[in-house]
């Protein structure tokens, strides 16, 4: 065992506690060289100070700035609809400080152009807003100036635009005092936004007391929102009124609802000319308009080609600056220092990234780099490749391994789509599978680039679980004989014939054998008959107990060899022995009962056996006796199961007591002692042993073990029975839509139907039985995994 | 139905319940606290925050930061807090939440009127106005001149409408006024929640039951020594308390005739639940008062969270989170101002 050449993902890295000691000069390099390795785990030496009382607190919110200023970029360029370039930029690397600068720069540029854009566009629509307001109330004026007397009357009005006037100068020459005499009907035009017309018209009628008439158009074009730069439906409105006293109230309640007002002259040939005017302006405007996006575009697009490049390095040099107050300054505030965790096998690597860090920032001291103890337990790392990595995932998820503990994942990577297959053994459906993971491999390099949907990148990870899964479902489904749930004659002819030439009672009284077994896998004639189903559930049910027991088993060996590595013959004797005892003695005795029914072909009763073998082991088997010896075998296998369980329970506990009674020499004191000599010893090698042994608990803790073991045999041995339920459940699914619609279909001598059913037949596959069922199966070999298998040794409560 | 909550609450307000509680668990702690006040600069102060669920909202601010700022966004992240789950709300629990803002209302048309009675401008009040208690209108208050019109024109769409039906008076309108105003309307939006929590009954009723009436009662104290050396009369001052809590009615006689700050406290130390109080405050001294009462505020706030089943919570979150923020406006000012000797004054820890 010990020539064996390691194996990287059996155990975790053997990890080494190393202290850094950094020049100030060189550390800002050091730690990024560091994280492009990816090797080293710093420990964080100020866990006690909070965020903003850290050394390089400065040059975090410098990067958190920044951040957000490249934030505003990313924001303004999608705003502006424009794409991001993801052409790899050939510029050279940037200094920290020249990017901020360059980011105050393009951000200011980019403030004072959109305020600039943004004054524009307000005058712009200010004009649009005129022009609208002139087309629609012009008409209101007209239509009601025809029919009504007080035509004169309206001439005069008062136009109240005094926040008009800065922007459209030209007008202001329409703006003449109104001459409110004769009958005071005057009116106010203006524009507001739809949504707030009806309550809008409702608080001036309340305010007036329905002395006033409200009319109102909505407008043709919509007016963009220069905050939100969102298209606003607006209305038109002319409200008539009469009095001083009114308009002040109109015009504040205008102001409250964000109204605008436009002034109309009544005359159509001054609204013809205003018109003209405010078009041409309106014209000149967009022009302007457009150029200023021009170059605002143009600058945005010169940002993009950037701003893949600047986000990952601002996120890196933020990264940088928080490991770096993770380290400590030293007394004389000349160097850091820093702890941490990095696996033995890449000291080298480590070394040459920090002699390179030296030599590339001039620094007169090397970064000196020492192993020290360390009183906690190590990280765990595996190395893993993208094979082995989905595998990994898988355990990881359940819980990291503890340091240097026996890694399940090597076992899973087989074991796991093994036990999916199954569930899921059918051919056909694998074969899907197999292509679907194909493409997915192939695309690899393609895919693993872009950016995937929640789902799809779910699927690009586990494109190797995947494969495995679908290449044993194709196995599997070879050996249950299902394509499609159709079976075939590939491995030879059946074993079975018809009775006679007509095989009218193949349905009924059944076949005869013929000839040798079917060479490989359930024989095809089997579907169909009367007892397909007694045979395949006492095929599927066997099985699935006889791969039950045998990763049992497994994870109580891989427990063995835990307890070896970790030295602990404790551990060995007194749980790893009575576990496998207490299991095979029961279930292993299950096995070999099966295995031996299955070589001889004999009737005997499983159940009766076992049951019986508990209720009465000293009576006669009867016709139940597979072999010779069997009642005395079941008499022994019994009692070593008996004893096994307190075996499992006393000794541990009370051995463990000794122990540390004679650790301590029955000091009661012994705590205080060792926690003092710690104070004397450098802090280098702070070991302290926590020895505050408390035998309630360890026993305790030893009786819920013990129980767990001993209910969980049975229990998990029954767990495994999922295996045949859901492969029962898979390929009656699988009949019902080969035979209830694709069949049914075909009976039809109608291509629609046909065409129809078949449609049905695909949708049905694709989606129930390839994507339902197997993430159901997916699970189900998931909980065999964390539960069944690995509760037998796996600890998992590394980080 | 008093007992049965538990069988039929958590088909309608159970999410809810859980998406507060979740909340609660995001309020800043007295660990935050202590960070927080060894802050420099305003800066440090956001750093700080960004770790807090206040993260996202403060993160997109460039760097010179205000207090108004600071409290403008983490306010803004209250409203949507708030929103979400009013958005989320059935029957009677999304009544209940909007009752929630109906103080907020009453503070905001007060601070509209009297701002447009002082001439100031109408979008520099509406920018002060907390965001909970917007309506549609609220900008139109400023047309109005007196009570009536003020009800006429806006207020009659609002919820606040029939709270205005003991104040609806030609007068125009002055601060005294609009002092009485605010509290009749307060009075009247306090008594109206009360009686409708009481209608919700079980574990709500009994609980926001306790904690309306000490805003009530606080309200009345605060009434009572505001008034003091005013011309208010006695009765008028009677008529502003709510009538319930526990000084209904008999502590209401004593309060109305208080004439100076050490009278009131012998009304409230003949109540039990009041005598903490003041216990810490010595004679004579009325600043404290506020942040005493806030602390035991917070006190019973806290408690309603202990009880399954009610809709106190939704009130407890809402205003532990006001009181949040009060205690970072007054953390950032006395940051921004060098004052960090005093700002212990006034934070009130949560947890």
């Amino acid at each position: 065992m010990d020539n064996l050449p390691p194996m990287d993902l059996m155990r975790s890295e053997k990890m080494s506690f190393v202290q850094l000691i950094i020049p100030v000069e060189s550390a800002h390099r050091a730690v990024s060289y560091l994280g492009e390795l990816g090797l080293l785990q710093f420990r964080d030496l100020n866990a006690d100070k909070s965020p903003f009382q850290r050394m390089f607190v400065n040059q975090v919110k410098r990067c958190a700035e920044m951040s957000r200023k490249l934030r505003f970029f990313k924001d303004q360029i999608s705003k502006a609809g424009l794409l991001s370039s993801v052409r790899p930029v050939t510029q050279p690397d940037v200094e920290l400080e020249e990017l901020e600068i360059q980011l105050a720069e393009h951000e200011n540029e980019l403030i004072e152009m959109n305020a600039n854009s943004e004054k524009l566009r307000q005058s712009y629509n200010e004009l649009l807003e005129f022009k609208i307001v002139l087309q629609k109330a012009g008409s209101f004026l007209v239509s009601s100036g025809t029919h009504a007397v007080s035509e004169r009357e309206l001439d005069e009005n008062v136009y109240s635009n005094d926040d008009y006037v800065d922007t459209a100068s030209l007008l202001e020459q329409e703006m003449r005092p109104g001459i409110s005499g004769q009958s005071g009907l005057r009116f106010i035009s203006g524009i507001i936004s739809k949504s707030k017309v009806l309550r809008f018209e409702r608080m001036l009628f309340r305010a007036m007391r329905g002395n006033m008439l409200f009319n109102q158009a909505p407008a043709d074009e919509e007016i963009m929102d220069p905050i939100s730069s969102e298209m606003v439906e607006k209305t038109v409105f002319v409200v008539f009124f009469s009095g001083e006293q009114a308009k002040s109230k109109i015009l504040k309640i205008c102001e409250a609802f964000g109204a605008s007002f436009y002034p109309v002259p009544e005359d159509i040939t001054k609204q013809r000319q205003i018109t003209r005017e405010v078009s041409s302006r309106l014209d000149e405007l967009e022009v302007t308009l457009d150029a200023g996006i021009r170059h605002r575009n143009k600058a945005l697009a010169s940002i993009g080609v950037h701003l893949v490049k600047w986000i990952s390095m601002v996120r890196r040099e933020k990264a940088v600056y928080d490991t770096l107050s993770m380290l400590n300054f030293d007394v004389t505030k000349k160097c850091l220092v820093g702890e941490g965790w990095c696996p033995i096998f890449a000291k080298a690597q480590l070394q040459a990234a920090l002699q390179r860090a030296t030599f590339d920032s001039n620094s007169q001291v090397g970064i000196i780099y020492h192993v020290m103890d360390a009183a906690e337990s190590p990280p765990t790392y595996f190395r893993t490749n993208k094979f082995t990595n989905a595998f990994q995932e898988i355990v990881d998820a359940y819980g990291v391994a503890r340091y240097q503990e026996s890694n399940p994942s090597v076992y899973t990577v087989i074991t796991f789509p093994f036990l999916f297959a199954v569930m899921f053994g059918d051919w056909g459906h694998g074969i899907c599978l197999l292509l679907g993971a194909l493409v997915l491999i192939a695309r690899e390099s393609k895919l693993g680039t872009q950016k995937l949907g929640s789902f799809m990148e779910m699927l690009y990870g586990g494109r190797y679980v995947l494969l495995l899964m679908s290449l044993f479902s194709i196995y599997c489904g070879l050996i249950y004989n299902e394509f499609f749930s159709v079976p075939y004659h590939i491995f030879g002819l059946s074993a079975y014939k018809c009775r006679d030439t007509t095989c009218s009672e193949a349905k009924t009284t059944g076949l005869v054998k013929y000839q040798d077994p079917y060479a490989f896998g359930v024989d095809p004639s089997w579907r169909g008959s009367r007892s397909e189903l007694p045979f395949l559930n006492s095929l599927k049910m066997k099985m699935s107990i006889l791969l039950g027991v045998a990763q049992m088993n497994m994870g109580i060996i891989l427990s063995y060899f835990n307890a070896r590595f970790f030295g602990s013959s404790l551990d060995i004797r007194y749980q790893f022995v009575p576990q496998i005892i207490f299991l095979n003695s029961l279930f292993g005795y299950l096995s070999l009962l099966i295995i031996i029914k299955w070589c001889t072909g004999s009737q005997a009763d499983l159940y009766h056996v076992m049951i019986y073998m508990f209720l009465s082991p000293t009576e006669d088997l009867g016709e139940n006796q597979l072999f010779w010896g069997q009642r005395p075998l079941q008499i022994i296998l019994l009692l070593l199961a008996m004893i096994a369980v307190p075996w499992m329970l006393f000794p541990k506990p009370f051995i463990l007591k000794r122990l540390h009674t004679e650790r301590f020499q029955g000091r009661t004191y012994g705590i205080l002692a060792t926690s003092e000599t710690d104070l004397e010893v450098e802090p280098d090698s702070a070991r302290h042993y926590d020895e505050d042994f408390n035998f309630s608990e360890v026993f305790v803790h030893q009786m819920i073990h013990s129980i767990e073991f001993v209910l969980g045999a049975v229990s998990n041995t029954a767990s495994y029975l999922r295996l045949w339920a859901l492969s029962l459940a898979h390929s009656e699914l699988s009949t019902v839509f080969y035979e209830k619609v694709l069949l049914l279909a075909w009976g039809y001598d109608n291509l629609v139907i046909r065409l129809v059913g078949l449609a049905m037949f695909a949708f049905a596959t694709a989606f129930i039985l390839l994507m339902m069922e197997t993430l159901s199966a997916f699970l189900h070999a998931l909980r065999l995994h964390w539960v069944e298998f690995q509760n037998k040794f796996y600890h998992g409560d590394g980080f | 139905m008093y007992g049965f909550e538990a069988l039929t609450f958590n088909i309608h307000a159970g999410y809810l319940e859980a998406i507060v509680r979740g909340h609660r668990a995001g309020l800043l702690t007295a660990a935050d606290y202590n960070n927080l006040c060894q802050c420099e600069t305003l800066d440090d102060i956001k750093m700080h925050l960004s770790a807090t669920e206040y993260g996202p909202y403060l993160q997109n601010e460039p760097s010179p930061l205000h207090t108004t700022t600071i409290v403008e966004k983490c306010t803004l992240k209250l409203v949507d807090d708030y929103k979400h789950m009013l958005c989320q709300a059935t029957e009677p629990l999304s009544t209940f939440l909007e009752y929630i803002t109906y103080g907020h209302m009453i503070d905001n048309v007060v601070l509209i009127v009297t701002g447009t009675l002082h001439e100031r401008d109408v979008q520099e009040l509406l920018e002060k106005c907390h965001p909970l208690g917007m309506f549609d209108s609220i900008a139109t208050l400023a047309v109005a001149q007196n009570m009536r019109e003020l009800y006429r024109l806006v207020l009659v769409d609002t919820p606040l409408a029939p709270y205005f039906s003991e104040c609806i008076t030609s007068e125009d309108l002055d601060d005294m006024n609009i002092e009485i105003m605010r509290n009749t309307l307060y009075k009247a939006y306090l008594e109206d929640f009360y009686r409708f929590c009481q209608k919700l009954g079980g574990a709500t009723a009994e609980i926001m039951s306790d904690l309306l009436s000490f805003e009530a009662d606080r309200r009345a104290v605060n009434i009572s020594i505001n008034s003091i050396g005013t011309e208010l009369t006695r009765d008028d001052r009677k008529k502003l308390y709510s009538n319930f809590g526990l000084f209904y009615p008999y502590g209401h006689e004593e309060l109305a005739v208080c004439e100076d700050i050490d009278q009131v406290r012998g009304v409230m130390e003949k109540y039990p639940p009041y005598q903490s109080i003041f216990s810490k405050l010595s004679y004579g001294e009325s600043q404290m008062l506020d942040k005493a009462f806030y602390e035991e505020e917070v006190k019973r706030l806290c408690l309603a969270f202990e009880q399954q089943f009610h809709y106190g919570v939704f009130f407890a979150y809402m205003r532990l989170r006001e009181q949040e923020i009060r205690n970072l406006m007054w953390i950032s000012e006395c940051v921004a101002q060098n004052q960090k000797s005093r700002v212990h004054d006034s934070v009130v820890f949560i947890f």
